[in-house]
């Protein structure tokens, strides 16, 4: 069995029991235990000056294994995880074969043991090859281990099959998670529709577009009593229709990407969103790093999805880590595929929002942790809390430590991060997934 | 000069040096000014006997044309060559765009071949800011890139004005059509901005830019404002600019259908009667006559689309002159 390790002195943060205080914390057997109780031999972690959580839960994760692996795998992804400080990543059916049958998530299941550093829980398939016509096999799917449904990297093609897919997961007690994109508006944009598509000459996505699905959706969730899940919201008449129908008691969830609460349109014109009013557009423009789906918003989105997080619309931060190739996106703007690698940077954008004032670290841990935890069931309330007995998913964070985003230094196999040259403030010094070290930065 | 044939040009032209030609948001007005005074002396080269100069002796020019045109690589491929540059032409069909070659492989390919300029043509905005990016030594010239810019054309326009009306500051020009789809008017708006012009944007408004409908003129130059009436649109105009409008928006919803555009924006002769007396009509070409714009007005005393035309090889000239020769490299 692994060493016993016995982290001291630091800051722990449990967003369950609500509690935030200094104190030690003993790992033994892949599970947390009394403190006072340390073996001789276990390995002392001085966490002084650092912040102790429940390792993050990620809703949302590309790993590309089967299939894409030139972007990532199982094994590389979960090492970025690690390096994130997530200690559960919930992976994507886009994969090739889809995950819409109980044989790829049995093989994921495998890859995981074999090759992950942290828990890879998966979610299948609302159709039949992600074709939106059939569903697919969900109580098969269900039995194999997987903790919700969507055809994410596509919307749920028609308001019929979001129907079914509600009525039939509910009886499962599992969310339909939607990427919401209306395609009778615009299909597979990752361009804002605004100031900065109008001056590129780029088409947009409308938020209209979104908005319009995520309406759908939560009427749906009302007819059906099922329970929606918006993927990546990422505008505020999103964030307003999910107020609205939490606030009628339905059973709908949000999530937010880091990019999308620290990051807008302005970063397309490759200024890192450094941008005068009336800059002339430069040879860093069509950046397309910054390309994602949905789109980098306005301004004023972003500001609205900060506040959404805070007030609790919007439950959990997921990263939407979307790997790509160099080759991939070393290419002009609309041939480029949509996705940010975002999981190496996703606690340090994160941090700016809590220098910045915009949000208290407890509520930040939270909707990293207990947030994910609310969409995907109290079931796996034990890996969001610092309690005796629970498992030993956790991350060591140090709040004030600047680091250089360094893109080829990743662990992700996806480089593509706009980001890559700037400086974070906040990193993730240590993560121990299942009592074990998945990664150990402590000396960095 | 050691070649009889190639008579120098009368003039000492000198030009502002450039590494590449994106846009013309980044020119200011002394700039466009001087790229059309040298415009103005390189028309002269186009009325003589023997059409050559050896400015651009010993440089490599390669055109990419990744969509369709006759008028714009016809354009550049005679500029280079009156010039005396040698001019290589790609098109995407026969090149190794066809294997599956990616544009920036093929770039490099072409940068490690030693050519000096690249002028590309791309259905996708951004491409030539992306060679731009990614080529170190070569200089990039856009040529029309998706429904972004197309600044030489933009410069081609404001020569053709200029040739006609003399200082542009306080005129009104109308640009009538799919602006939203128009890499014309993209580049014809910074261009008109910087010299003074004012700039009414006339059309369905399914086919103008969302965000200048919202009004939200921040980031747009102020001289330009939106007037869906054409007839409104069009009174003391100086210069009405009638853009291309494809048959196929119909089809696909953004237009009733061409009969209504044909009825409510097509330059006619009425129309052009509420305009300024001896108000210029122009258009980038190629034209659909009978919709944008009506024959009589196409082939009438008001039209300056071929003078746009030779213009546009003018325009050229002096920019490959600009980029190509800077201030001191080759001696006229």
């Amino acid at each position: 069995m692994s060493q016993a390790l016995l982290i001291k002195g630091a800051r722990l943060i449990d967003p369950v029991a609500g509690t935030d205080a200094i104190s030690d914390l003993l790992v033994v057997e892949g599970r947390i235990t009394d403190p006072t109780a340390a073996p001789n031999d276990a390995r002392i972690i001085d966490g002084k000056g650092l912040v102790l959580t429940p390792g993050f839960i990620d809703l949302h994760t590309h790993l590309r294994e089967p299939g894409q692996e030139d972007k990532e795998s199982i094994k590389s992804g979960t090492a970025a995880g690690a390096r994130g400080g997530f200690t559960t990543l919930c992976c994507m059916p886009n994969t090739e074969p889809a995950i819409d049958n109980s044989t790829v998530v049995d093989f994921i299941k495998q890859q995981a043991a074999e090759n992950g550093s942290v828990r890879v829980l998966a979610f299948g398939a609302v159709s039949r090859g992600r074709q939106g016509v059939e569903l697919t096999d969900m109580e098969e799917l269900a039995r194999a281990g997987v903790v919700g449904f969507t055809d994410d990297g596509a919307p749920v093609a028609t308001g019929h099959l979001m129907q079914s897919a509600l009525l039939y997961a509910s009886q499962l007690g599992l969310p339909v998670m939607d990427h919401c994109e209306d395609y009778s508006i615009v299909k597979g944009l990752g361009m804002n529709e605004g100031w900065v598509s109008a001056r590129l000459g780029l088409a947009g996505y409308p938020s209209a577009a979104e908005e319009s699905i995520v309406a759908r959706d939560i009427a749906l969730s009302e007819l059906t009593g099922g329970h929606f899940h918006v993927a990546h919201l990422s505008t505020a008449g999103s964030a307003d229709l999910v107020r609205q129908a939490k606030a009628k008691g339905l059973r709908v969830t949000a999530e937010v990407t880091p990019h999308h609460l620290t990051l807008s349109e302005e970063w397309v014109l490759g200024t890192h969103g450094d941008v005068e009013a009336d800059a002339v557009v430069t040879t860093a423009a069509y950046e397309t790093r910054a390309k994602v789906s949905p789109p980098l918003r306005a301004l004023s989105d972003q500001a609205a999805l900060v506040e959404a997080l805070r007030d609790g619309t919007i439950d959990a931060i997921a990263t939407d880590h979307a790997p790509h190739t160099y080759a991939d996106k070393s290419t002009p703007f609309d041939e480029a595929p949509n996705g940010i690698s975002a999981l190496d940077t996703a606690f340090g954008m994160l941090m700016g929002l809590v220098h910045a004032g915009q949000i208290d670290l407890p509520t930040l841990v939270h909707r990293l942790t207990a947030g994910p935890v609310s969409v995907l069931g109290e079931r796996f309330a034990n890996l969001a809390t610092l309690a005796e007995g629970t498992p030993a998913d956790l991350v060591l964070l140090a709040l004030e430590e600047e680091w250089q985003v360094d893109a080829s230094k990743f662990a992700s196999k996806g480089r593509n991060t706009p980001l890559d040259g700037d400086t974070l403030r906040g990193r993730v010094k240590l993560t121990i997934a299942g009592g074990t070290v998945a990664y150990d930065g402590l000396s960095i | 000069m050691t070649t009889g044939m190639a008579v120098p040009l009368k003039a000492k032209i000198s030009a502002m040096p450039r590494r590449h030609v994106l846009d013309l948001d980044d020119f200011s007005k002394a700039e466009i000014e001087s790229v059309l005074d040298s415009a103005d002396a390189m028309r002269e080269v186009l009325g003589r006997d023997i059409k050559k100069v050896p400015a651009l002796r010993g440089k490599v020019i390669l055109t990419i044309f990744l969509e369709a045109s006759t008028r714009t690589r016809v354009s550049f491929e005679q500029a280079g060559k009156m010039l005396s540059a040698d001019v290589i032409n790609i098109a995407g069909s026969g090149s190794s765009a066809e294997k599956g070659e990616s544009l920036l492989n093929t770039a490099l390919t072409l940068q490690a071949m030693h050519a000096d300029l690249i002028i590309i043509r791309s259905p996708q905005s951004g491409a030539p800011y992306f060679l731009a990016r990614n080529l170190d030594s070569v200089s990039v010239i856009n040529a029309g890139d998706g429904t972004h810019a197309h600044p030489t054309q933009a410069l081609l326009d404001l020569m053709t004005m200029r040739r006609h009306i003399g200082d542009l500051a306080g005129s009104k020009v109308v640009i009538i059509g799919d602006v939203l789809h128009s890499r014309v008017a993209r580049s014809d708006i910074y261009g008109l901005a910087a010299v003074g012009a004012n700039v009414v944007i006339s059309g369905p408004t399914t086919m103008i830019p969302l965000e200048m409908l919202r009004g939200r003129s921040e980031h747009f130059p102020a001289s330009v404002t939106i007037q869906p009436d054409l007839d409104k649109a069009i009174e003391d105009a100086d210069v009405v600019m009638a853009l291309r409008v494809q048959k196929e928006r119909a089809a696909i919803g953004m237009l009733p259908s061409m009969r209504e555009y044909t009825r409510r924006w097509q330059v006619t002769d009425a129309r052009l009667a509420r305009a300024k007396t001896g108000a210029l009509v122009m258009h980038p070409g190629p034209m659909n006559e009978g919709i944008e714009i009506s024959s009589s007005i196409a082939h009438g005393p008001a039209a300056q689309i071929e003078e746009q035309v030779t213009n546009g090889v003018a325009v050229r000239m002096a920019l490959l002159y600009q980029t190509l020769a800077g201030t001191g490299g080759v001696e006229l």
